[in-house]
């Protein structure tokens, strides 16, 4: 079921190849390669601000994934949508929220995306389709089945992109929801981004059985693909979207990648691997690299562009860090704000009586 | 017109079903079945499959899915066969519904319903007895309505389903067959208003859910048998929370008893407890009372379970013993 002749035709002649890649334009290229190296600076400016104990709690980076969410989220058409788990800054900056906010929420500032409510787990931007940034594991594949139910509700032609970790295919809300997508027909795409390691614990420790096969037990499409290779996973994800898209086809794909970091930053990250693994995956496949090269060898990218790209994306995160040190933090009295609907439009208020208690 | 707290809450989603093309009526059996309480039934056959939604037995799924489809403008109105049930659906409601809103810093509402069931008294044993009222409603982020009376019931759920923020619609399996007077024509009861279901001078009795029915039954007794005149204010809504009324209720009559169906320990009443102490401490006369289910998992023996909930003897006693 997971893998069909044109696909394995497209894996012969080079992921490049796929239709979905073959029309990009050289600047669009660049751009899905500068978007990449935004997320890599960003992860690494957000670890120097913690470091500095400028951000609290947890911090879950993205680096070592970036082709994952910029390969998907680059597909997202006009009425797809998307929605993550924790490691939410690579889908918040793939779908082009602004690091300035992004840093400022991560530094607690009323400036933030979430005005400082959320943190690094849980950042949203509707106007961009993008869901969350959710903390619990599994927690938000319901909610993604739900914004696809609510496209095929409305008749609209979209999809949703729900992703999730390793560890979150153990969990039951992820299988109930499993079963209704397929029940439903709804147009979802389950993305299982697998860097191996459902926080210290491998997959082999974890998980019984191949992940996305699973949705052979619900009569769902499945897919696998490597994820280092921004062309495979976009050539991948196209042939998913689509079905979804066009046929209200749930599936579950799953991505495999690495992380170069602990689950969280403050985790350790000696007990469960080797530097020598992480070492071997920086080496062979790091992202970033890989499309750089493969660019290099299209004519798209040469080092004096990548360098100049490199060091604008620098001055970029700077500025967005030094504009989160620089934005006040939000008041107490914004702490009762943002909790009801109601209440933040007091001219349309309905209900009577006390909400907020002491 | 004289109808059933089960067909005033059907009448409610028929109009808003009929008012609002983006409303779903959605749970376990709520189609072809006409629901496990038959409150869906004919909604199927009026309305169709679209709107009127079977699900398998997946509460953290269909839940978690009217959660995702509310945030794109859909109102999902989500059965819950039995309110017991959210434990299993727990992350759902109270970390997904109740805090999307605030980590979002307000970019997301989400206006669902969940209703259902909420009551001990029918001997099915603790599992299915839960009254989480007041677990629910300590969660900033959603909003908890206990409706006593056909009237109510059908005002408050018309309201919680134009509401934009979650609304957890607590029902009770006892009331669905009692009858009560509805207006022929449209009309809501607001969220977070409470009502005086009887005038009184001598004590307030404060109640929601079904205990509203009980305190009514036993402040006809004390004033028979007592010559007590009770005051009996129904909060219809426990979160909004209309602290004013029961605050006027107290001013005029000095003393208060609480009674809920729920178990006592940080329960809605310690909450008004504190409340009332904390705003009217010199208008009370006496300590404050509450009569609540005996604090126990919910006993299966039928005849037990009715004396480990509040009944109008137990609520009598202890108006007698605060007027003493």
């Amino acid at each position: 079921m997971a893998e069909n002749k044109d696909h394995e035709g497209v894996k012969a002649a080079g992921y490049n190849l796929a239709p979905v890649n073959a029309r990009l334009s050289a600047g669009e290229k660049i751009a899905l390669y500068r978007t990449m190296v935004s997320i890599r600076r960003f992860e690494e400016r957000s670890l120097r601000a913690y470091q500095a104990k400028k951000i609290g709690g947890f911090l879950h980076l993205y680096t070592g994934q970036e082709a994952v969410a910029v390969g998907c989220c680059s597909l997202m058409g006009r009425d797809d949508h998307v929605i993550t788990a924790y490691r939410d800054h690579g889908h918040a900056i793939a779908v082009g929220m602004d690091p300035k906010a992004l840093m400022a929420e991560l530094y607690g500032k009323a400036t933030g995306c979430s005005k400082g409510k959320g943190g690094s787990m849980h950042f949203f931007d509707p106007s961009r389709h993008f869901w969350g940034g959710h903390g619990i594991v599994g927690g938000q594949v319901p909610l993604g089945a739900g914004i696809a139910y609510a496209l095929k509700y409305q008749g609209v032609a979209g999809a949703c992109l729900a992703f999730m970790g390793d560890g979150a295919v153990n969990q039951g809300a992820v299988h109930e929801t499993y079963n209704l997508a397929a029940l439903w027909q709804l147009p979802v795409v389950f993305v299982i981004e697998n860097n191996g390691y459902s926080m210290g614990t491998s997959q082999a420790r974890s998980s019984s059985g191949e992940l996305s096969k699973r949705a052979e037990g619900y009569g769902m499409d499945w897919g696998i693909c490597q994820g280092h290779d921004i062309y495979e996973v976009r050539a991948t994800l196209d042939r998913f979207l689509t079905l979804a898209r066009e046929g209200s086809k749930p599936s579950i794909v799953e991505i495999d990648t690495y992380r170069y970091r602990g689950h969280s930053v403050a985790d350790p990250d000696n007990t469960y691997r080797s530097k020598a693994e992480i070492e071997e995956y920086r080496r062979t496949k790091d992202p970033i690299q890989v499309f750089a090269a493969a660019l290099a060898a299209e004519g798209v990218l040469d080092e004096a562009r990548a360098a100049q790209i490199d060091a604008e994306i620098r001055a970029e995160t700077d500025r967005a860090a030094d504009f989160a040190e620089a934005s006040p933090f939000p008041t107490v009295a914004d702490i009762t704000k943002d909790v009801y609907w109601e209440e933040d439009n007091p001219d349309q208020k309905k209900s009577q009586g006390r909400i907020f208690f002491d | 017109m004289l109808i059933s707290y089960r067909e005033a809450i059907r009448q409610a989603l028929a109009e808003e079903l009929q008012r609002d093309p983006n409303v779903v009526v959605m749970g376990e059996e709520v189609a072809q079945f006409h629901g496990a309480y038959k409150v869906t039934e004919g909604l199927l056959e009026k309305f169709g499959p679209k709107r009127i939604v079977d699900t398998p037995i997946s509460e953290a799924g269909f839940v978690g899915l009217g959660i995702g489809a509310s945030m794109l403008g859909i109102r999902p109105v989500i059965e819950l066969m039995f309110w017991s049930f959210y434990s299993v659906c727990f992350d759902q409601i109270l970390n997904n519904a109740a805090n999307i809103r605030y980590m979002s810093g307000g970019l997301i509402h989400c206006p669902i319903v969940i209703r259902g069931p909420a009551n001990g008294g029918t001997n099915v044993g603790a599992t299915h007895s839960h009254t989480p009222e007041g677990i629910c409603a300590s969660h900033p982020g959603v909003k908890v309505v206990c409706p006593a009376t056909a009237y109510d019931a059908k005002g408050l759920l018309k309201s919680a389903i134009r509401d934009n923020d979650p609304v957890l619609f607590m029902e009770n399996t006892i009331l669905y067959g009692d009858k009560g007077e509805v207006p022929d024509g449209e009309y809501l009861v607001p969220l977070g208003l409470a009502d005086i279901k009887r005038p009184g001078t001598d004590l307030t009795i404060v109640a929601y859910g079904r205990a509203v029915i009980n305190a009514l039954a036993a402040a006809q007794l004390l004033e028979q048998e007592h010559d007590i005149s009770a005051e009996v204010v129904d909060l219809r809504s426990i979160r909004p929370l209309d602290e004013a009324t029961v605050l006027a209720s107290v001013r005029k009559t000095h003393r208060v008893l609480l009674v809920e169906e729920s178990k006592p320990f940080c329960g809605v009443g310690a909450q008004l407890a504190y409340m009332i102490q904390d705003r009217a401490f010199d208008d009370l006369d006496a300590p404050i009372k509450r009569v609540s289910s005996i604090d126990a998992p919910a006993i299966y023996s039928p005849a037990l379970e009715l004396e480990q909930l509040p009944d109008p003897q137990r609520i009598l006693r202890a108006a007698v013993e605060l007027l003493r």
